[in-house]
């Protein structure tokens, strides 16, 4: 039976960060029961190519003009720990405007909505588990957490891979961000190697000319168990 | 290529924005047969108040106990058409509701039989990593023996199981309870 690698300790966060004030009454107190790998988390669900909105990779052409703001390319490659790739699985992106600001009715920030941004995106990985968007670099904004708390600027990040089991939900930086210093979300994961595996990779490969910066963000799943204990 | 997973960060608040496209909240839409069921309930933090910005993903069999994703081995077909799939927001009250099928026996650990269930994701803002939860169904014959349930303290098992709706046989309900005396069990997947 097929099983997927637990993570190792202090590479992920903790559920209850209590520097992360909404977690203080939504993270579980019980401890987590472990749960067998079954068929039920080693399946998943698959979206085709007609699900998803074949320029939903393109974040600068959803509207009649283009959005403000310094135009990115962020790609990268969908992998499992052993380096297998995960082919043709959703990725879905969402972010705030240029200004800092999301198209949300809850978000009370005091900065211009762009009437040419949305900040959604998705798409499929290829055959290799590489992912392209084209987007905006998001702007920082300031949130309640705590006196003068600023997000960094972010991308989140929504893929499922293979499996139930590799399902992950994560947020994509920017290199050389002042912010990231004082964030409680970045800095809840405990070893710092995990944290900069968040931060995403200034690349010239992917930098357009006369067009835009590029970004590379590799998302990396949970490795298989090659035998079928569990250590 | 390839090195450690990548961490997990909250959705944060404006998850609606990138995910709320794939809201679903009929998953029955495309089986071929089985037992409709509705299921509704709340999500409750540490106060008991409602969590009014949080989403659920349901992933589940079909009524012969069959997943639609590739990494079902089964000799059998999933029903045409059946996804498995649904992605569920609460409302402003904290609710949430979505209607399916009730789900047939999948194999468990030893090739024994799993008791009917669906498998679910929890995500909102204050959450780091999702929650993983299972729901099973009331009065199951096949729940006393099955694997999982087992593993859980007696005293917290019903936090997993739903409850019929007096007046309506096709409605379940099921909480979500974050912390408290009832809370619910999660599962480290």
């Amino acid at each position: 039976m097929l099983r997927y690698r637990r993570p190792a300790p202090g590479t992920q966060p903790e559920l209850l960060h209590p520097a992360y004030v909404s977690s203080i009454k939504r993270a579980p107190t019980q401890p987590l029961i472990q749960l067998p790998h079954t068929l039920s988390e080693t399946t998943g669900p698959s979206f085709s190519k007609e699900v998803v909105p074949p320029k939903g990779f393109d974040l600068t052409r959803q509207h009649k003009g283009e959005p403000l703001g310094e135009r990115i390319v962020v790609s990268g490659r969908l992998m499992d720990e052993d380096g297998r790739p995960a082919a043709h699985s959703l990725v879905e992106i969402w972010q705030a405007n240029a200004a800092g600001r999301y198209l949300h009715k809850a978000d009370q920030h005091d900065a211009p909505l762009d009437p040419n941004f949305t900040g959604m995106g998705q798409t499929l990985t290829d055959a290799e588990g590489r992912y392209r968007f084209v987007t905006i670099r998001p702007g920082a904004y300031p949130w309640r957490n705590h006196y003068n708390a600023w997000r960094p600027r972010h991308i989140h990040f929504s893929v499922f891979g293979p499996a139930f089991a590799t399902r992950l939900v994560t947020q994509m930086y920017f290199p050389g961000d002042p912010l990231l210093e004082f964030d409680p979300i970045y800095n809840s994961v405990p070893v710092e190697s995990a944290r900069k595996r968040l931060i995403s990779i200034f690349d010239w490969a992917t930098t357009t000319p006369e067009i835009a910066l590029g970004f590379r963000f590799d998302i990396v799943l949970r490795g298989r168990n090659a035998t079928p204990m569990e250590r | 290529m390839g090195g450690e997973t990548t961490p997990s960060q909250t959705v944060g608040p404006y998850f609606s924005i990138g995910l709320g496209w794939l809201n679903r909240g009929d998953l029955a839409h495309g089986a071929s047969g089985g037992e409709r069921v509705t299921i509704r309930g709340r999500i409750l933090d540490g106060e008991g108040q409602p969590v009014p910005d949080a989403c659920l993903e349901i992933w589940q069999a079909d009524a012969d106990g069959k997943y639609a994703g590739p990494g079902d081995s089964q000799e059998t077909s999933p029903a045409q058409g059946f996804l498995g799939f649904g992605r569920i927001p609460t409302n402003d009250r904290g609710e949430f509701s979505f209607t399916t099928i009730k789900p047939g026996s999948v194999p468990g650990p030893d090739g024994l039989p799993q008791a009917p269930h669906l498998e679910i994701s929890v995500f909102m803002r204050g959450l780091l990593r999702r929650l993983v939860t299972r729901l099973y169904f009331p009065n199951d014959p096949a729940n006393p023996e099955d694997h999982v349930l087992n593993l859980v303290p007696a005293g917290r098992r019903a936090t997993l199981i739903a409850r019929p709706f007096a007046g309506d046989p096709h409605i379940l309900e099921w909480d979500i309870r974050l912390q408290g005396e009832h809370e619910t069990v999660f599962f480290e997947c």
